[in-house]
């Protein structure tokens, strides 16, 4: 339960870190906040060569706003994020899922952008970003590109991100003005989501997504769907998820749940 | 930039209870056992070594935060307390672990020292905490003796009496 050996880089730039991924590619790994990583590389699930502590650098701590988009660092910790002020004002989503995630112990050093490098399936900033239709800035030595949350993530701890690129930062669309919601069922608040919901009313209707169930985070739209219909369209949803029986709950509750959050949440942000 | 080598030790300054350390370490080393081992200070205690059970909890710069998913190396610069923090003096307790004495908060104590170090930061930040609040941070602990009634009443006395609420003397160990 220790990790093996690695070098230990202190990043003071963005430009010395992407050296460092450039050249080490696979070897290395990007360490924020530590909060997953740490348990992998104790378990040795994760054995890197290099390990490029990102936290001492100064451009990457930054919160910006802008008209319609907020645009999160990869050094600031959820923590930073849950105290920031204006954050139940821009970003409301954010405000009610947050406190999901994982415990006071950890949010104070995990970071947002290292939730979403993670892509656990049932992590509550994967599925906000999705539900709000976000963007993830990736940066190479080469390049800047933002990926849509949709193309992001690939599959169960699998995302678009490649060897040489670090996460430099998250945007979110802003929430003002628009109704949000998010649930969550779990064993004990902290622990791993069984089913987690997230709804953002958008122009035309609801747009719902799901964590926990999948390999990923899933999002539908359910545009002006009431009674029978809404019933069945979250049927369907609830099967297309393709859920598992596994230690926590059976394939069936999760879908049970899904049907019954999901209508709850589709009714509270289009009441 | 400082590239630190695998299997060599580095140098690390932070400060530990308001002592001042500078010492070496691997880069592999978890904070828990620089604190443990090389410091020798044993409060904190280590429990499964990968965030869930809370054991290993200290501040870091103010924030409570598990010790085993940090690097020693991270500490640099911080400002760490452990649990030999809340004592005033040798033979005393301070009025978080006084409480917890009154209330049967313990038995094993195993988890207690994690527990206090989330409770005294919380405490620290949020002088009003609620029972909910008080409930909220305990979710990041496991503790299999006490059924966690007993540490939300420790909580809640010691907040009061922090506050001033009630005045108690100082309680010998």
């Amino acid at each position: 339960m220790k990790p093996a050996a690695f070098d230990y880089v202190r990043a003071e730039s963005i430009d010395e870190a992407l050296d460092v991924i450039r050249n080490d590619g696979g070897d290395a790994r990007i360490m924020a906040g530590g909060q997953s990583l740490m348990a992998m590389l104790n378990m040795r699930l994760a054995r890197p060569h290099v390990l490029i502590d990102i936290m001492r650098i100064e451009e990457l701590r930054a919160i910006r706003v802008d008209t319609s988009k907020v645009t999160i660092g990869a050094a600031v910790r959820q923590a930073e994020l849950l105290e920031w002020p204006s954050l139940e004002n821009e970003l409301q989503l954010i405000s009610l899922a947050l406190p999901w995630t994982g415990h006071a112990q950890t949010r104070s050093r995990g970071t947002i952008c290292g939730s979403i490098a993670h892509a656990d399936p049932s992590a509550e900033m994967p599925l906000a970003l999705l539900a709000l239709g976000g963007d993830v800035i990736l940066r190479s030595a080469r390049k800047r590109r933002r990926v849509a949350a949709c193309d992001f993530f690939l599959g169960m701890m699998a995302t678009e991100r490649n060897d040489d690129e670090l996460i430099e930062a998250v945007s979110f669309p802003s929430t003002r003005g628009r109704r949000c919601a998010f649930r969550e069922v779990a064993r004990r608040h902290g622990d791993f989501a069984i089913v987690a919901c997230a709804a953002v009313a958008t122009g035309r209707g609801v747009r719902l997504a799901v964590g926990g169930v999948a390999d990923t985070p899933v999002a539908r739209e359910f545009d002006g769907l009431e009674g029978s219909a809404l019933t069945d369209a979250l049927d369907a949803f609830a099967y297309e998820l393709d859920a598992r029986d596994d230690f926590h709950a059976t394939a069936r509750y999760r879908r049970d749940l899904v049907r019954l959050i999901g209508r709850e949440l589709i009714e509270e942000v289009t009441r | 930039m400082t590239r630190m080598a695998a299997g060599q030790r580095h140098r690390l300054r932070f400060v530990l209870n308001g002592a001042a350390v500078d010492r070496e370490c691997e880069p592999r080393m978890l904070l828990t056992d620089f604190i443990r081992h090389e410091i020798g200070a044993t409060g904190t205690h280590v429990g499964c070594e990968h965030g869930v059970c809370g054991a290993c909890t200290v501040s870091i710069d103010g924030r409570p935060a598990r010790a085993c998913l940090t690097l020693a190396l991270q500490a640099e610069g911080c400002e760490v307390r452990t649990v030999e923090s809340l004592a005033g003096g040798p033979d005393r307790l301070g009025v978080l672990q006084a409480a917890f004495r009154r209330n049967h908060a313990l038995q094993c104590g195993f988890c207690t020292a994690g527990i206090l170090m989330s409770l005294d930061t919380l405490l620290a930040r949020r002088p009003d905490a609620t029972e909910a609040e008080i409930r909220d941070v305990l979710t990041g602990h496991l503790c299999r003796c006490t059924g966690y009634a007993p540490i939300v009443k420790a909580a809640l006395e010691a907040a009061a009496e922090l506050k001033g609420e009630t005045s108690r003397e100082p309680v010998d160990a």
